[in-house]
């Protein structure tokens, strides 16, 4: 398979995640969408790394994984505080900072 | 043999992510998203990349997944209210995700990377595995590994604060 279709079908992804977003209100459905995105990323980066033959794509690929462990988790537990406090779950009606 | 696997592969990656945002359930579009990482798996062993793949594996069906899986029993599975703040969202919202695809197709498509449209070049057995990865982790990239390991433990850190009970309590309206 050329890199090509490795690449295309990662846009495919980002665009469907990106799709995701726009649609759906839930905060739990969106931080699933943002992970949709973000590996759709990974293998674009890993398809390059694959078309220049050396590895330090790999290695962006791993840093990108942390990162959205790290969002993943901040995202979380902010959800299980909005939940905490009695707030309604939708993205529609936490548009105000002020808690 | 590699492109059946290849189409295979991208079948499951692209209907776990369709089924994601698809899906009313938010515990259904958990599911579907493991669905999706394995199937990203399949796609970065097929690009020589174990190590990767292995860590998708481990790290987000096992680790992230989890951690999704008892969020959405713990705020509980509700579905979304058909109310449309803004007109046409429903509408507007596919159009645009074609737009983004169709951008980025061209993009891809019609740039001057000759190397895009070969297999890559021929690399050693040893490429993308643990031993190499390893290796870069911890000689050429030191500093950007243990700038991650940082923000990880930070992120740790930030979500007990959030999510404490404690000090709910003192700010408690």
């Amino acid at each position: 398979m050329s890199i090509e279709w490795y690449v295309v079908l990662s846009s495919l992804l980002f665009a469907t995640g990106a799709m995701g977003i726009l649609l759906r209100r839930s905060p739990v459905v969106i931080l699933l969408c943002l992970e949709l995105m973000l590996n759709a990323g990974n293998l674009a980066l890993v398809a390059f790394s694959r078309m220049v033959g050396n590895q330090q794509g790999q290695i962006f690929a791993l840093v990108v994984m942390v990162i959205a462990a790290c969002e993943v988790v901040v995202g979380l537990g902010l959800i299980v505080a909005i939940f905490r406090r009695k707030l309604p779950l939708d993205i529609d009606e936490l548009r105000e900072l002020r808690g | 043999m590699e492109a059946v696997l290849f189409f295979i592969a991208a079948i499951g990656a692209l209907g776990g992510a369709l089924a994601v945002i698809a899906l009313r359930n938010p515990f259904y579009s958990v599911l579907a998203l493991i669905i999706h990482l394995f199937s990203l798996a399949v796609l970065f062993l097929l690009l020589t990349a174990a190590f990767v793949a292995a860590a998708q594996v481990v790290v987000y069906a096992g680790a992230v997944m989890v951690l999704y899986v008892f969020v959405v029993a713990y705020v509980g599975g509700g579905t979304e209210s058909a109310w449309e703040p803004i007109p046409g969202q429903r509408l507007l919202a596919p159009l645009l995700g074609v737009a983004l695809f169709v951008e980025l197709a061209v993009a891809v498509l019609s740039s001057s990377l000759l190397a895009l449209g070969h297999d890559g070049p021929h690399v050693n057995p040893g490429f993308g595995d643990p031993a190499a990865i390893g290796y870069l982790l911890l000689e050429r990239f030191l500093v950007p590994f243990e700038a991650s390991s940082m923000l990880l433990m930070l992120a740790a850190v930030g979500a007990i604060v959030l999510a404490s009970r404690n000090r709910e309590k003192e700010t408690a309206p």
